[in-house]
This record gives structure tokens, C-alpha cells and sequence, in this order.
């Protein structure tokens, strides 16, 4: 007895978390069929606004389009230099250990204790020198001054180090008396075995990117250069926000995401979580 | 083996390292220790002068900023033990073998997960609106008299931030606890079984003491992540009503680029920042670290 209403108990707060967590999605796409008006009163029915929503977030003075577009192109460019960078310093800290590359490494993770509000002043400024020098596609307002800050986190160079770690380093010597450069075993030896560290910490890196929020606000001021997180801030900021066309947008800026973590979800939780096993 | 200053990838992979470290010193720790001589300067970003202390001693008698540390603090001891302690709980149900649709309620609870900060902070916003879904509920079943103002009212609006982030990072910390716990040596519980443990003793005298190290791991990053809080608040309350729900990087947001731009003041309100994660951090693995 004691046992079934345990086991009762524990059901039930599992499946009222589970309503919980899933509840919003549900609001969020009904939301896209609905007025603003109908939105704020709560209601829970699908209604007939979807085609007038879509069309205004479309044909907005905001420009949806041009966001999806920056946040589109910032995140592929940032997770492909992130991956590329992170996986072969890594590579370089667990292959070639040595004591004072453990050093160095120990040192690059206090970076992850530092707070994004004590940088941002710093690289504003930095990034703002940039502008009237010949640097200026990569100072405040360039696509650039988004990427750079995130294609090298020590999270990520952590990230590929404790997985290079179950690399059998047999197969790097064995190359090497092959006559193999280092720069081709990376590439043709070890990359081609890592392809789940691969697809976790790119899934990580594209998700930041596409949310990230902070640091653009900051740094991309002119209109047409904003991304997707800081066009929905700004309908939700107005004075009489437009709910339905907000939740369209909210929708479509959650499907790249959602579509990831459906497909992949065995690297999207490693990616996450920072670990492959 | 080691030559000092040659760069390249044949012997010692320095090569592998370099632009990644340099990148790292460029972008974190040189805008660092800039952020800590800004923080003892005063002036608009233009024409910036020394100022000692000065920053510092301001904020002692700045209501604004005691107003955005008590909330940011508020929020750190109210949260997070909340959080942590949901997806125990969680984690323990789920850790179960006799437990039925574990994936399916291990997806759903991850789910929050897969939102971004501004997509969630504007959901939640719409649901707990003055006439929104939340009231109606709340007042269907009789257990409010009249709607809450979950945006308006000082109290209400903290407590929102709080169960939207809750929301937001439940299944997140539950896939920690989730994999630490299935790290644990089974024969641990079998032992306990024959010595008569209930499952309520088991959870307290077994799973926590092995799950130690997580449970730090998560304290420390969910206390990184509340005391640098920004997303939720700017989008849902913008830090209002009059300041009740004003974090700290907020604060620092604001001083820099929505009043009259003061770098100076801002980086000093910066580095409470750095400082309380410091010190936290310390605490945390003293406490977390014992025997």
C-alpha cells in the first residue's frame, strides 16, 4: 500500500513537471494564431490570426527578414572558426602535454569565472578604436564584433581536451612514423574520429550565438545590422506590444534550435552538459 | 623537449595553442585589468580622469546599487536552492529502474532548455500578464480573489524572475544529477537495502554524500550564471516596477550606455561582481570540499 501511493506520488510530480515544462511551447504556438488582445486574456484556443501575424512580422518596420539573415550568418560563421580554433588547441594542450602548457591551460580556465558585465565596457571601447582605423569591419556595428569575442572560449578548448582524452595516442605515433606532418594527423587521423565532439560542441556554439543577447545590444546599434534575440526584445519592449506577431517570431527563432535538439538530442545533451562519454 | 619560442606545430604543438591563448589574454583578461583601472577613474568615456576610490565610495551610498546587489543576492539565495532542489528530486525519481516513460519525461523536462533567454522572458510575460493565463488559472481554482500583478507589484515581479528562471534551468542541472547518479556503484544501494534503509535514507545518507561533487559543480555555475543575470529581467519587467527587480549587470548596462555613459562607476559595480564570484567560489568549494 504504502509503496503504490509512493509510487503515485511520484508519478504525478513527474507529469505536472512535465506539463510545466512543456506548457509555454504549447502557449507559444497558439499564441501565433491569436489576437494580442486574446494573448493577454489568456486564451487557450487556436484562433484565425496565424496569416495576419506572419504577415506583420514580415512586413515590419524591424526587419525580420534581415535579422534572421545577420543571426543566421553570425552563428555558422562563429561556430565554424569556434570549432575550428577550440578542437586544435585542445588537440594541441592533451597531445603535446607538457608542464607548462598545463599551466597555461589552468590559467585560461579562470576565464570562465569572469562575468560578461565587467568585459563589456572594455571591448566596447576596444572594438570602438577599431572603427576609425583600417580595422573598422571588424569594430562596433560589424558583424565581426559579435564573432570575435565568442570563437574562442576556454569552455569550448576544455570541452575538446576531455574528449581528445579517450583518443588513442597510439594511432598519433604510428602516423608520425608514417612521415605525417602534425598538421595532417590532426586533420586526417584525429578529426575524422571525432566526429560527435564535433556535432555536440558545434550544436553549443550555434545556440549561443543564435541567443545570444548581451553583447550584440551593445555593440550592434544601426538597425540593419541586428540580430534575432534584440528584434524580439524590441517588440516585447514597445508600448503596446503585439503579442501574436511576437509569438510568431519567437517560434520562428526557437525551430533551429528545436529542430537540433529532436534530431540530435544525444549531442545536444553533451554539448550542454560539456561532456561526451 | 620543450623550445621556448618557436612556433611551430613539429615538436612541442605550440603551434596548436598559440591563437587560441592569445585570443583568450586579448579578449578576457586585458579587458579585465582595464575594466579594474576604468573602475578607479571618472568622467565621460571621452575624457576619462583618475579618481581613486571614488567610484568605490560612491556606491555606498548609491540606493540604486544597494537596491540592484539586494535583488541580484535576493534572487542567488532564493533560486538557487530551489532549482538544485527540484531536480534532485527529480533526478532521484528518474533514477529509479522501476519507473516507467523515463525518456519521455526526462525530454520534457529538458525542453526549457532549448529557448533562448529573450524567447522564454517574452513567453513568460505574456502568460503572467495583470488578465493573462497564469491569473485566470490562479483565479478558476479559487485561490486568488483578485489578479496578482506580476508585473507591477515589487514582490510579485521578484517572484516571477524567480520561477521563470526556475523554469528555465530545472532539466538543465536534472541532466547533471541524472548522469552523476547513474555514476554511483549500485552495490552501494543494495547494501543499504539489506541494512533497511528506506528509500527516503537511501536518498539522504547515499545518493547526496556521492553526488557531492556535482552538486558543487552546479552550485558554483548556477551562482556564476545568477549573480551575471540580465536577459530575464531586461525582458520581462525591464527592472521595474521602480527598480524592485534590478539586477546588477543591469545596473552596469544601464550606467554605461542607457543614462549619461559613466564607464568609470559602471566598471566599479563590475567588479562587485567579480569579487562576490571570488569569494563565493572560495566558500562554496570549502564547504563543498570537505569530508
Amino acid at each position: 500500500m504504502k509503496g503504490k501511493v509512493l509510487s503515485f506520488i511520484k508519478y504525478f510530480l513527474l507529469i505536472v513537471m512535465s506539463i510545466l515544462s512543456i506548457f509555454p511551447f504549447v502557449w507559444m504556438v497558439l499564441g501565433m494564431t491569436n489576437k494580442t488582445i486574446d494573448i493577454t486574456a489568456g486564451k487557450l484556443m487556436i484562433g484565425d490570426q496565424l496569416t495576419i501575424n506572419f504577415t506583420n512580422l514580415f512586413n515590419n518596420s524591424l526587419n525580420f527578414t534581415g535579422a534572421l539573415r545577420n543571426s543566421a550568418v553570425i552563428a555558422v560563421i562563429t561556430t565554424v572558426l569556434a570549432l575550428i580554433l577550440s578542437s586544435m588547441a585542445g588537440y594541441g594542450f592533451e597531445i603535446f602535454k607538457s608542464k607548462t602548457k598545463d599551466r597555461i591551460f589552468n590559467f585560461l580556465l579562470l576565464s570562465m569565472m569572469v562575468p560578461f558585465a565587467a568585459l563589456m565596457i572594455p571591448l566596447y571601447r576596444m572594438f570602438s578604436q577599431l572603427n576609425g582605423t583600417p580595422l573598422r569591419s571588424i569594430g562596433i556595428n560589424s558583424m565581426f564584433v559579435v564573432i570575435v569575442p565568442s570563437v574562442c572560449t576556454a569552455f569550448l578548448i576544455f570541452f575538446f581536451r576531455q574528449n581528445i582524452k579517450s583518443f588513442p595516442k597510439e594511432l598519433v605515433e604510428a602516423a608520425r612514423l608514417d612521415g605525417l606532418g602534425e598538421l595532417a594527423i590532426f586533420f586526417r587521423v584525429y578529426l575524422p574520429s571525432a566526429k560527435n565532439t564535433y556535432a555536440a560542441a558545434a550544436i553549443i556554439t550555434f545556440m549561443n550565438s543564435w541567443n545570444n543577447y548581451l553583447w550584440p545590444l551593445v555593440a550592434l546599434q544601426s538597425p540593419e545590422k541586428r540580430t534575432v534575440p534584440l528584434i524580439l526584445s524590441a517588440m516585447g519592449a514597445s508600448y503596446t506590444p503585439d503579442y501574436g506577431m511576437m509569438m510568431c517570431g519567437i517560434v520562428i527563432a526557437t525551430l533551429p534550435t528545436a529542430a537540433i535538439f529532436f534530431v540530435m538530442q544525444k549531442q545536444f545533451v553533451q554539448g550542454m552538459i560539456g561532456s561526451v562519454k | 623537449m620543450i623550445k621556448k619560442g618557436k612556433f611551430s606545430t613539429k615538436k612541442n604543438g605550440t603551434g596548436f595553442i598559440i591563437l587560441p591563448v592569445l585570443l583568450i589574454i586579448l579578449l578576457v583578461f586585458i579587458p579585465m585589468i582595464q575594466a579594474l583601472f576604468t573602475s578607479f577613474q571618472s568622467g565621460t568615456p571621452i575624457n576619462m580622469s583618475f579618481n581613486g576610490l571614488g567610484n568605490y565610495q560612491r556606491m555606498l551610498t548609491d540606493t540604486t546599487f544597494r537596491k540592484a546587489f539586494f535583488n541580484t543576492f535576493l534572487y542567488l539565495i532564493i533560486q538557487v536552492p530551489i532549482m538544485l532542489f527540484l531536480a534532485l528530486i527529480i533526478s532521484a525519481i528518474l533514477n529509479d529502474k522501476k519507473m516507467k516513460f523515463k525518456g519521455f519525461f526526462r525530454t520534457a523536462m529538458f525542453l526549457p532548455c532549448i529557448t533562448s533567454l529573450v524567447s522564454y522572458s517574452l513567453v513568460m510575460k505574456s502568460l503572467f500578464a495583470a488578465n493573462g493565463f497564469v491569473n485566470q488559472i490562479l483565479s478558476n481554482l479559487n485561490l486568488i480573489s483578485a489578479p496578482i500583478q506580476w508585473l507591477t507589484h515589487p514582490i510579485w515581479a521578484k517572484v516571477l524572475i524567480i520561477i521563470s528562471i526556475t523554469w528555465r534551468w530545472v532539466g538543465y542541472n536534472m541532466i547533471f544529477f541524472i548522469s552523476g547518479m547513474q555514476n554511483i556503484d549500485p552495490s552501494i544501494y543494495e547494501a543499504a537495502d539489506m541494512d533497511g534503509a528506506s528509500s527516503t535514507q537511501q536518498f539522504f545518507k547515499v545518493t547526496i554524500p556521492n553526488l557531492k561533487p556535482i552538486i558543487l559543480f552546479t552550485t558554483i555555475t548556477s551562482t556564476i550564471g545568477t549573480l551575471q543575470l540580465f536577459d530575464e529581467v531586461q525582458n520581462i519587467t525591464l527592472g521595474g516596477p521602480a527598480n524592485a527587480t534590478l539586477t546588477l549587470s543591469q545596473y552596469i548596462y544601464n550606467l554605461s550606455y542607457k543614462f549619461t555613459p559613466n564607464f568609470g562607476y559602471a566598471a566599479a559595480v563590475s567588479f562587485v561582481i567579480v569579487i562576490a564570484i571570488i569569494i563565493l567560489t572560495i566558500i562554496q568549494n570549502k564547504v563543498g570540499g570537505e569530508k
